[in-house]
């Protein structure tokens, strides 16, 4: 079954001495599949990505990627993996193209043998390939990290946070590369801290805490979302919250961009919460019905933890 | 594999030469330190202005005189009467004064044969620095008993160095400090950058074993202090004078053997170290002050307790000093360093071992 699957991972855990990293996490990455890892901060997501790129060694579990064992087999992985880290990683002081030709040299091709595989992205960066990767803008340099994980023609590709620190444009314009990258038959894990992206990929992992909190399509996630949700929205922003909350039949309320979002049980009925707000005093207030999104079924599921 | 070797060198060549400022001072350092060494910062036997007291001049005495004014390390200042020997000195119009007996001949003469002449000259010196007055106080003594030394009386030769000149001693030890300032501080740094700015990460995830790649690291520092080596030697010999009267050869020999033991100490520090600011910590720590205080360097290792001495043998600046000078100043052929080349050898093997078996190829 494990030769079917990208990556594996079977209750794998890592401790940096009294703090729990990664807590037992399990799931699996099919092969072709864009997989999203999404979580904030401290949720392990680099610990994971570094636990399957051999970097460090686990303390219990197990996990094997394109059917190798990370442990055992930890050169073979070597040899067939991309790994783009968090934070820029490539030489500043070299230009463009002699950075994606150290790393073609590193794994032993050149940059004409997977030209093709890279020319959709290498095209962008190509104009300033005699430009110091220093001084590139922040969308350009993970263009040319992308292109460096993927010169070898990489059968698993591993992202994390690759959006991180990017503008809006580029964002966009990555996960499109991510795209073509997919239909070119190269698995993918990629992190990311943004709960929009998640619907770019076929299925996510909500992780927090080093925990799992649960795996699925991204319609299948927000499926999950079984409550009525609502945006509310008036004139106090801080006091609706506070006075929102202690509502009866109200589950939660929460800041959600310009917003809050309110989670009613069932049978809750709108128009009885504005009016008993208005009487307390809150101006302009409204409450319409909205469609669940990721980040509340994983604000839903953290509460539940 | 041999492709990719080639293009870590050629990748670390460029940074290398990219960082023109660093370059810079690689290559300036050794010429700059050799200069101040060998002129600014010496105290070696130089521009002695001598005046002289003879009550009776005789033949002798003018003979006397004469080696002073024609030897180039001191100046004659002129005659002077005894009275004068104080305030000459304290106005600064000579820093030293021979006194000649009244009775010189008959006193050297008896010098001659042994029979005492102890009082034939007196030598006054300013010893406000006292190490250019006692190596002046010798030298001059020798220039003035030339011809009749040897005789019965126990006398000081110093050999080899007869001037003291300071550039002589100076140069081993410059060559021990520069060698392993480049090549183990520069290594060691740049091998941490890696681990510091994140790129060891991508580097690990690769089929290329990092030792390739720290090697890879070590060839253009290798490179770069042969060229300091060259330039120390041609400095040495033609602007210092130092004779070289050694085997060349062996000289460049025991140098390279140096350089590949410090380049062994750089790659240990960075198996030690995480960030740059700590690899440059150590290295000051665990090289610079050892290297300065107890190679022998500036101050000679027979002149230290018994203690110090033992942790000096510790030091391979030591070794590598003790090798060049013999080589360099006594002229001494390479059998004569066997001992210092085999310690080196020792040395080198041992550390190589300790930093390959700490040397990682995961993150922690």
């Amino acid at each position: 079954m494990e030769m079917n699957e990208a990556v594996v991972v079977e209750g794998l855990t890592k401790r940096y001495g009294a703090l729990t990293a990664l807590d037992g996490m399990s799931f699996c990455v099919g092969r072709g599949e864009l997989f999203g890892l999404i979580g904030p901060d401290g949720a392990g997501k680099t610990t994971l990505f570094r636990l399957l790129t051999t970097l460090i060694d686990a303390d219990g579990g197990r996990a094997a990627v394109d059917g190798f064992d990370i442990r055992k087999d930890y050169r073979l992985i070597r040899k067939r993996v991309g790994y783009m880290p968090g934070r820029f990683s490539l030489y500043p002081d070299l230009s463009v193209e002699e950075n994606l030709a150290f790393f073609a040299a590193l794994f032993g091709v050149s940059i004409s043998d997977n030209y093709e595989l890279i020319a959709p992205i290498y095209r962008q960066i190509e104009p300033f390939r005699t430009r110091r990767a220093g001084k590139l803008s922040g969308g350009m340099k993970q263009k040319l990290a992308l292109c460096c994980a993927l010169i070898h023609r990489p059968s698993v590709l591993f992202l994390d946070e690759p959006t991180t620190g990017v503008d809006a444009v580029s964002r966009g314009e990555f996960w499109e590369m991510l795209g073509q990258l997919k239909n070119r038959g190269i698995s993918m894990l990629v992190s990311t801290p943004y709960m929009d992206e998640a619907t770019r990929c076929d299925r996510v992992a909500l992780c927090n805490e080093g925990r799992l909190l649960g795996v699925d399509t991204p319609q299948g996630i927000v499926s999950r979302f079984d409550a009525p949700l609502y945006a509310l929205e008036g004139e106090n922003m801080y006091g609706l919250l506070l006075e929102t909350r202690k509502m009866p039949g109200v589950v939660a309320c929460y800041p959600f961009g310009e917003s809050h979002h309110l989670v009613g049980c069932e049978g809750f009925d709108p128009h009885r919460l504005v009016g008993e707000l208005e009487r307390m005093g809150f101006c302009g207030v409204s409450v319409r019905a909205v469609e669940p999104g990721i980040e509340d079924v994983f604000i839903k599921w953290m509460s539940h933890e | 594999m041999r492709k990719s070797f080639g293009s870590f060198v050629r990748k670390e060549t460029l940074h290398i030469l990219r960082d023109g400022r660093t370059m810079m001072i690689v290559l300036l350092m050794p010429v700059v330190q050799m200069i101040l060494f060998g002129f600014a910062i010496s105290n070696e036997v130089n521009n002695i202005d001598v005046g002289v007291v003879v009550p009776h001049p005789t033949e002798s005495v003018r003979q006397a005189i004469e080696r002073i004014s024609s030897n180039p390390y001191f100046t004659f200042k002129g005659y002077l009467s005894a009275d004068r020997i104080d305030q000459a000195l304290r106005q600064g119009e000579v820093d030293a004064v021979v006194v000649f007996a009244d009775d010189y001949d008959r006193q050297m003469d008896a010098f001659s044969r042994g029979e005492g002449g102890e009082k034939a000259i007196q030598i006054v010196i300013d010893a406000s620095d006292t190490n250019t007055a006692s190596a002046g106080a010798v030298y001059l003594k020798s220039v003035l008993l030339e011809g009749h030394a040897g005789v019965v009386s126990p006398e000081t030769h110093l050999l080899y160095n007869p001037q003291m000149k300071s550039a002589y001693s100076f140069v081993p030890g410059i060559m021990g400090m520069i060698f392993m300032l480049i090549c183990a501080i520069m290594t060691s740094v740049s091998i941490v950058r890696e681990k510091e700015t994140g790129t060891m990460e991508v580097l690990l995830v690769s089929p290329v074993r990092p030792l390739w790649i720290v090697s890879a690291k070590m060839i253009p520092y290798f490179t770069l202090s042969c060229l300091n080596l060259l330039s120390i030697l041609l400095l040495a010999r033609f602007v210092l004078e130092v004779p070289m009267s050694g085997n060349l050869i062996s000289i460049v020999g025991v140098s390279m053997l140096y350089l590949i033991l410090a380049l062994a100490f750089g790659l240990f520090i960075s198996t030690v170290a995480q960030r740059q600011a700590t690899a440059l910590l150590i290295s000051a720590m665990l090289l610079l002050f050892p290297i300065i205080m107890l190679s022998g360097m500036a101050f000679p290792v027979e002149n230290m307790p018994g203690i110090l001495q033992v942790v000096s043998c510790v030091v391979p600046t030591r070794w590598y000093i003790d090798a060049v000078r013999k080589l360099m100043i006594e002229g001494l052929p390479f059998v004569a360093v066997l001992k210092e080349f085999f310690i080196l050898v020792g040395m080198t093997l041992m550390l190589l071992t300790v930093a390959l078996r700490k040397f990682n190829d995961k993150l922690e």
